[in-house]
């Protein structure tokens, strides 16, 4: 049997090792597999489906699994009009999601109320949920839907995840670094 | 069997012009019929609220108006009586309308049920309640259909303001006044364009 020798081994993994921040590889695996909720609330819940399929395919960007399962979800992408008797009901799925999560507010309706000015429309989810991304149409075009998961995963690259996560442990460390 | 059998049937409604059809409501009904209206060959009858019932049913059973379109609820604010319930009829084998009309004070509040006459009127009445504030007697499941049950206005009432009003349900549901700077948000009826006439935000100072 030959004998492993320190330097062969090291000469074996040379090249395959990358230096980088943690937060820098965390936010890397987050960004590249966001995990939709789909909250379809009316038309732009269409386009949220084109986006999905395969014209515009967006699993190119790791966001192709969509299911109506809260607990399994990192971004709950608003598509519609929320109204009153539903705001809640919204509230209540985001909350079911697990940290760290994100809001993308999806088309006129979702970020403002759009055209609904009415006793029965919430005017925009923002009023309930802490919003990452605005996207604007009614409804937006996938291409505009894309757009909007490209800018939210810019915006994840550039958060202090470990920091976020575990701020004591983050501490501890910055102690015995210094 | 079924089409030998069905067809006489047919053809004797059909021998009956829809016109025909509509002037014996007339006679059967004659004194409680208040006035009659035709516009375009299409009937409108003003009828009193408690021969409803009497004449839903004459129209379906003996004049095979089968199927109600809708039910739609007026509300003319500081007149009385205040609300006009109207009833669209179609009847399928004679390819007639008909409408009802009936006037309901708001001290009186409510009306007689039409749902198991035509099991359509359920939902139509459950909205007319829900937007009008206007109950109907003997419906068998009189709830809220469109805003949650608890919520304390009717929106489609003239004194319901257009921006709405607040209402808070904890862990149902709440609502807010709707800012409507630069509104309302209307079609403003005229004969302009296009961008002048549809719902859009208009600053004073322009």
């Amino acid at each position: 049997m030959p004998e492993t020798h320190a330097t062969a081994y090291d000469s074996k993994i040379e090249g395959n090792v990358i230096f980088t921040r943690f937060d820098a590889a965390l936010n890397w695996v987050r960004k590249n597999s966001l995990w939709p909720m789909p909250m379809g609330l009316a038309c732009c819940a269409i386009e949220l489906m084109a986006t999905a399929a395969s014209r515009f395919d967006i699993s190119r960007f790791g966001a192709e699994v969509m299911r109506f399962s809260p607990r399994q979800c990192d971004v709950m992408i608003v598509a519609g009009t929320v109204t009153y008797k539903m705001a809640l009901a919204v509230k209540r799925i985001y909350e079911q999601m697990p940290e760290p999560k994100w809001v993308i507010a999806m088309g006129a309706c979702a970020s403002t109320g759009g055209m609904y000015r009415s006793y029965a429309v919430l005017q925009g989810i923002d009023q309930l949920l802490p919003v990452d991304v605005y996207i604007s149409g009614c409804p937006p075009r996938p291409e505009a839907l894309l757009a909007g998961l490209m800018k939210l995963q810019e915006k994840i690259s550039r958060q202090p995840a470990f920091k976020d996560q575990q701020p004591q442990l983050a501490e501890k460390l910055e102690e015995v670094l210094t | 069997m079924t089409p030998a059998g069905g067809a006489p049937a047919l053809q004797s409604h059909n021998q009956m012009t829809s016109q025909e059809v509509i002037e014996s409501l007339g006679k059967s009904f004659e004194g409680k019929l208040q006035h009659k209206t035709e516009f375009r060959g299409e009937i409108t009858y003003a009828i009193g609220e408690s021969d409803l019932r009497d004449i839903a049913k004459f129209c379906r059973d003996k004049l095979s108006f089968d199927y109600l379109l809708d039910i739609t609820s007026i509300d003319n604010f500081g007149e009385e009586p205040r609300f006009e319930i109207v009833y669209h009829l179609y009847s399928m084998p004679h390819a007639a309308h008909l409408r009802l009309k009936l006037k309901l004070s708001e001290d009186v509040g409510a009306l007689d049920t039409v749902s198991d006459i035509w099991p359509t009127a359920n939902w139509h009445e459950r909205e007319i309640y829900d937007m009008m504030g206007i109950k109907f007697n003997g419906h068998p499941d009189l709830r809220r259909i469109l805003m949650w049950d608890g919520y304390p206005f009717f929106p489609l009432r003239k004194d319901f303001p257009l921006a709405g009003l607040p209402s808070d349900m904890p862990d149902v549901a709440f609502t807010k006044v709707t800012p409507l700077e630069g509104g309302p948000f209307v079609t403003v009826p005229s004969t302009a364009g296009s961008k002048d006439r549809e719902p859009r935000a208009r600053p004073r100072e322009l």
